[in-house]
């Protein structure tokens, strides 16, 4: 289920004095199965793009279509369309509010009209996904970590058998641990088939998943590639105010200093293998 | 307290949340810590960990269930010392949007002054000095709702520092913030711990924010499993793993080279420090 964006433009509060344009000629396909990483500093329109992607908003010009279906159609499907690709918002816990555990992940599938006798089983394969254990099913939310918290709105989203999964900054706020259960889990999703669009700050973790990345900066997507073609464009990056990996960082940093490494390394292992490599042939690898 | 340079001091500090020690939810089991005036100390650990509740008790926001906490000498269960702890412990919480109670910034900074009852035009004195402190001047009449993560982070600051504090707790202050707010925000906290000399505890999970800190200490279910230099701490790095804690990048790859024979110094944990040492390393004879 491709999801194309021509020429999209979208403009807040259109024909008034505060009209802001947040979205400006984008243009761009997300493939079946892909694992799509959108960046771009706060405000650059990250937010605005992935609620088109489900039809929460419409382009003010240029249109969007989801498995061919335009959203500005009449009569399009909306309903069909938002149980396919689903959303999970930033700070998704913010919106649990059943008083168990299984009512807040059964409130989707519910609303969907799914018969009573298949939500339990979605409920419970939902939770399987992202390694909540059925002994939480009947606790109150309330009484739950942030990060089982923030995989249990995860869970109502996934309990609506999403084909396209869309995340806004999924780990914010998480400690260390929690976000690499989380991302464990969303990896997890996407070998399982799922197309995971990401939004997130963190360029270090989106580096490590994603297939290709997407980079917007006021409304414009200004840099798409794979995250290696995208790192290697640091000083870019950097002008728009993205803080690039330490690893992209360093690899740069000694390049300018006439070290002849690569820069385009995007995990710890790979500096380390370039660094030492060039170490043993200086004299500190000489005095070993 | 004449002599005496700590600003905090936790003994035996035990906290349960419930109803009584027995049912109840064990936060902290026997914390003892020294903080030092003028130090900067950076607070880590996993969530459940026990840092928030430990904020909680420098300002005495909660009280010990048994131990005691002491405030530049206050103890923390004396109902008298309340007021002045509040006022010389400043606290500063993760969410910026729920600290905000005016709708205008230098209404928000004037807030706590006024509820002390101190005279309006030291107020407004107290206020123009917090914003130009955190570098808001420009935003005291601009209403919070239109400013970015960490200029709100940054107007939440210049309302403690109006209360003239001696001691800043900041709990996860960067949490929610993208890049560019977090790095306003730790300036402005290093700037203000170097020229005001306002010690600093900050509560963290951004492992990096701690590098420049003057001492890290690690907690891990309810204790303090670990207080050193930032060199020394993120130098342990399986120990901070297991208490599934990331460490930094760059004390990553100098562990990754120490292993391998290269004579990389422990010092080294900014990109610019690395790069540095890695040059000198490979021109020295």
């Amino acid at each position: 289920m491709p999801i194309e964006l021509q020429h999209v433009t979208y403009d807040y509060m259109p024909g008034t004095p505060s009209q802001v344009r947040a979205l400006d000629d984008v243009c761009m396909t997300i493939q079946d199965g892909e694992f799509l990483g959108l960046i771009g500093p706060t405000g650059s329109g990250k937010s605005t793009l992935i609620q088109h992607l489900n039809g929460l908003l419409v382009p003010t010009s240029g249109r969007v279509l989801v498995d061919g279906l335009d959203t500005r159609a009449k009569g399009a499907d909306l309903r069909r369309l938002r149980q396919k690709v689903g959303l999970v918002f930033q700070y998704p816990e913010d919106q649990v509010f059943e008083e168990t555990v299984y009512e807040d992940i059964a409130f989707g599938p519910k609303n969907l009209g799914v018969p009573a006798e298949e939500i339990e089983e979605r409920v419970r394969e939902a939770m399987a996904l992202v390694g909540l254990p059925d002994s939480l099913m009947k606790r109150s939310p309330f009484e739950l970590s942030g990060g089982q918290l923030r995989r249990v709105a995860l869970a109502g989203v996934l309990a609506m058998r999403p084909e396209v999964l869309v995340l806004d900054e999924p780990t914010a706020g998480l400690d260390p641990l929690g976000k690499r259960e989380i991302l464990g889990h969303i990896r997890r999703l996407h070998e399982r088939g799922l197309t995971v669009v990401m939004v997130s700050h963190n360029m270090e973790e989106v580096a490590r998943l994603a297939d290709r990345l997407v980079v917007l900066d006021h409304g414009r997507i200004v840099l798409s590639g794979t995250p290696r073609e995208v790192f290697a464009q640091g000083e870019l990056l950097e002008s728009i105010g993205l803080d690039i990996p330490d690893v992209t960082k360093m690899m740069r940093e000694l390049r300018k200093r006439g070290w002849p490494v690569r820069t385009d390394v995007l995990t710890l292992e790979e500096a380390y293998e370039e660094i030492s490599r060039y170490l043993a042939g200086t004299k500190a690898g000489g005095v070993r | 307290m004449n002599g005496d340079n700590r600003a905090v001091v936790a003994e035996a500090l035990v906290h349960t949340y419930g109803p009584d020690e027995s049912s109840g939810v064990t936060a902290l089991s026997g914390v003892d810590l020294e903080i030092k005036r003028g130090e900067f100390v950076c607070i880590i650990g996993p969530n459940g960990s026990g840092k928030s509740t430990l904020a909680r008790h420098l300002n005495a926001l909660l009280l010990p269930t048994s131990g005691r906490v002491l405030v530049f000498g206050m103890d923390t269960r004396d109902e008298r010392n309340l007021w002045e702890i509040r006022r010389t412990a400043g606290m500063v919480f993760q969410n910026p949007d729920n600290q905000m109670v005016a709708t205008v910034v230098e209404e928000d900074v004037a807030f706590g002054p006024e509820n002390l009852g101190i005279k309006p035009e030291e107020i407004r004195q107290r206020v123009s000095d917090a914003l130009k402190a955190v570098g808001m001047e420009d935003f005291s009449r601009a209403s919070p709702h239109f400013l970015s993560g960490g200029q709100k982070q940054r107007v939440a600051i210049a309302g403690v520092l109006a209360m003239m504090p001696s001691v800043i707790v900041l709990d996860e202050p960067t949490a929610m913030l993208d890049p560019k707010g977090r790095k306003e925000v730790m300036e402005t906290l290093a700037r203000l711990n170097k020229e005001k000399g306002i010690t600093v505890v900050h509560i963290t999970h951004h492992m990096d924010e701690a590098v420049h800190a003057d001492r890290v200490i690690v907690m891990y279910e309810g204790k303090v499993v670990l207080s050193g230099p930032p060199t020394e701490v993120f130098s342990k790095t399986e120990d901070l793993a297991k208490w599934g804690l990331d460490v930094p990048f760059v004390a990553r790859l100098g562990d990754m080279l120490r292993k391998s024979g290269f004579e990389v110094s422990r010092s080294a944990l900014t990109v610019e420090e690395m790069v540095d040492e890695l040059c000198r390393l490979s021109s020295s004879t």
